[in-house]
């Protein structure tokens, strides 16, 4: 079992992997540019004053999201295992 | 010849790349969305000429904004021999996304795995080699900053362009992810941690709860102070050597007919010197300081403690940005709303670009501050009291900014705020030695000439206007006699307002143009320092309201031609561009109104 999270609500120095990630097509999109996909592991490093934006570890780079698109990136606390995919080297 | 072109993630330093290769001198800066225009450039290895075109930074080529079109036409269109794709060895996971996205339109590509002297720092290795094999294109390793790999990558680009290779076919987005994640994984050794752990810890004391906003006024305070504190020195010392210049050509020019040495020397020479005098320091001072900072990393970081105060004027935190752009010249900040992919919220940020106090402004607030707010004579005391109201003028501003990004969300620009992304770089040592010699080489000098060709013929008019004489009057007193009383209301004069009318070529001249015409009209004094030039202002009647009302007046009037130029330019609107004129100057009337009406009601003057 795990439990459902969303980006918007990770804590400063926690982690998670991405389950999903419906925040609208064109920041589907970008996130998907950024390598935020099914399965991505992200960290929040950093919480502006207000809060709201908070910047997360993608990939090896630091990203400013919004909470509004945040809330739109289901995550779970362990990593799954996918189903391997074709994708050939 | 060749052509090649550079594409790559936005800040892999693909602009210090290409300068090194051809030895142009693109701006460069550590935060992405730098370059937004397409740069060429050339260079020869082994006789033969290579044309480097230097794209857009993008994440992906999906063409949804402005560069990304930009860059994928480029790529589809065939124009370039060859494709040279950027990366960042500290993020390599990342880039190869791109790499594996261009390698499906071309199959003429050259991966170039950049700062790998930053990499190194921070305990990251590539192996070349390997990654070569994994993505089977030829892989060059560079240092640009350090000119390191040079020779090397010009050497693989030859054998590029002589290459052909088909596109790699096409994949699914998810498929790119993974397949980059898993070549990374196969080709990136991270050993230590402290630099990064180092990295965090600035990070979180310039954006935390309880430090970011004060360190963002304080860093802010700091670069206005030095440049109100440093500039009055080297000012007074060219005045003075401007004024024993003066005397010098009065000496030639002496047989010269009465009204030849007038244009000459009171006009385009005393003009051209005051601008030189005045401008000069606190730009020679300004600019490398904020191009330290932008060097730093610095920049990004203030967009993110900013950006909830946009999020709630419905625009985009990168407007921050281009705001810190304008502050250098409003004309850079709008071409810099580029970087901004909602078509709403980049209008916005052009339509209030001007908001923001540029330099050429800074001389003509610094003046007026220190001769009408700051008591004493100078010292620690006195300057830190002229920084602290600058910086409040600049605050002002990005109120000001604020206030109409929201009036124009709720008016004719309606919308929510669109989805944000901004990439926080990691921090750079800045090369503290080649962004003096740069900052002053190309900004200042560059502005400066500007400012000095707008000064020169600016002087000669203001000159004819004073001393042609149209029935019983000069045509500069019957000008400013016509505006005079409407610019009474506002807590203005006829001269002032004539001044910021004929200031319309470049700010700089605002004040020159402004003493020309008092000379001109009252007594002739000797123009020594600020406080000669403040005799003369209060002789003409100026109160400290004059002062306030004109350094509101400075801070929100129509923006300089070059600006609304620009403005024309990225709109192709000349109704946008009327209302990039239209918003500041209501603004700035509406602000003199308010503080003249208030004050004369209170008594106060």
């Amino acid at each position: 079992m795990y439990e459902a999270l969303r980006l918007s609500a990770l804590q400063e120095g926690e982690s998670a992997y991405v389950t999903q990630v419906s925040a609208g097509p064109a920041m589907d999109q970008r996130l998907t540019d950024l390598g935020l996909v099914r399965g991505t592991r992200v960290t929040c490093v950093l919480r502006s004053p207000a809060g709201d934006p908070c910047a997360y570890l993608i990939r090896g780079a630091l990203i400013a999201l919004r909470r509004a698109d945040a809330d739109g990136v289901s995550l779970e606390r362990q990593a799954q295992e996918l189903p391997a995919q074709a994708v050939t080297t | 010849m060749s052509r090649v072109a550079l594409a790559g993630n936005p800040n892999v330093g693909k602009s210090t790349l290409f300068n090194a290769l051809t030895k142009l001198r693109q701006h460069t800066g550590n935060w992405a969305g730098k370059t937004v225009a397409t740069a060429r450039g050339a260079y020869t290895y082994q006789g033969r000429e290579y044309q480097v075109v230097d794209l857009p930074g993008t994440y992906s080529l999906a063409a949804r904004s402005q560069e990304e079109a930009v860059a994928r036409d480029y790529i589809e269109s065939g124009q370039a021999d060859g494709v040279v794709v950027v990366c960042d060895a500290t993020c390599l996971e990342r880039n190869l996304i791109l790499v594996l996205q261009v390698m499906e339109l071309t199959g003429k590509v050259l991966v170039c795995v950049n700062l790998l002297d930053e990499a190194r720092r921070t305990g990251i290795e590539v192996d070349l080699p390997a990654l070569s094999q994994r993505l089977g294109v030829t892989v060059v390793g560079t240092a640009a900053g350090r000119q390191e790999g040079l020779e090397e990558l010009k050497e693989a680009i030859a054998g590029l362009v002589q290459g052909d290779a088909p596109a790699a076919p096409r994949r699914e987005p998810q498929e790119r992810v993974t397949l980059a994640e898993r070549y990374a994984a196969q080709t990136v050794r991270s050993r230590r941690a402290d630099r990064l752990r180092r990295q965090r810890r600035l990070d979180r004391l310039l954006t935390s709860k309880a430090t970011g906003i004060p360190l963002m006024l304080l860093l802010f305070g700091l670069v206005v102070w030095l440049t109100v504190a440093g500039a009055n020195g080297p000012s007074a010392l060219l005045t003075a050597l401007f004024a024993r210049l003066g005397e010098v050509l009065e000496g030639w020019l002496a047989g010269a007919p009465a009204w030849l040495r007038g244009v000459l020397l009171d006009g385009v020479y005393r003009v051209t010197a005051w601008v030189t005098a005045v401008m000069l320091p606190p730009m020679a001072i300004f600019f490398p300081l904020f191009t330290l900072l932008e060097d730093l990393g610095y920049l990004p970081r203030v967009a993110f403690v900013m950006d909830h105060a946009f999020q709630k004027c419905r625009a985009c935190g990168k407007q921050c940005l281009t705001m810190c752009m304008s502050m250098g010249c409003n004309a850079c900040g709008v071409t810099g709303c580029r970087i901004i992919d909602s078509p709403r919220e980049r209008l916005i940020a052009i339509l209030t670009a001007s908001l923001v106090p540029c330099n050429g402004k800074f001389p003509t607030l610094i003046a007026l501050i220190t001769i009408f707010f700051v008591g004493g004579q100078g010292g620690l005391l006195a300057s830190l009291e002229g920084a602290a109201l600058l910086l409040g003028t600049l605050l002002l501003g990005v109120a000001g900014t604020l206030a109409c990004s929201r009036l124009l969300s709720a008016t004719v620009l309606q919308g929510m705020p669109s989805s944000f992304a901004l990439e926080l770089p990691p921090f750079r040592r800045p090369r503290v030695g080649e962004v003096i010699v740069r900052s002053v080489l190309d900004r200042t000098l560059f502005v400066l000439a500007r400012a000095a060709a707008v000064a020169a013929p600016a002087g000669a008019v203001i000159w004819l206007m004073a001393n042609l004489t149209v029935g019983d009057a000069s045509l500069l007193a019957h000008c400013t006699g016509f505006l005079d009383p409407f610019a009474r209301w506002f807590g203005l004069d006829g001269v002032i307002l004539m001044a910021f009318l004929l200031g319309w070529p470049a700010n700089e001249i605002v004040l020159p143009v402004m003493l020309m015409a008092y000379l001109a009209t009252g007594s002739l004094v000797e123009f020594d320092d600020l406080a000669a030039l403040g005799r003369l202002l209060t002789q003409q009647g100026w109160t400290w309201l004059t002062a306030v009302c004109t350094m509101l007046f400075s801070l929100f009037h129509w923006p300089c031609s070059t600006t609304c130029l620009t403005v024309y330019k990225e709109t192709g609107s000349v109704k946008w561009t009327a209302v990039a004129m239209a918003l500041p100057t209501a603004l700035g009337l509406g602000l003199c109104l308010l503080a003249a009406t208030a004050a004369r009601l209170l008594g106060l003057v």
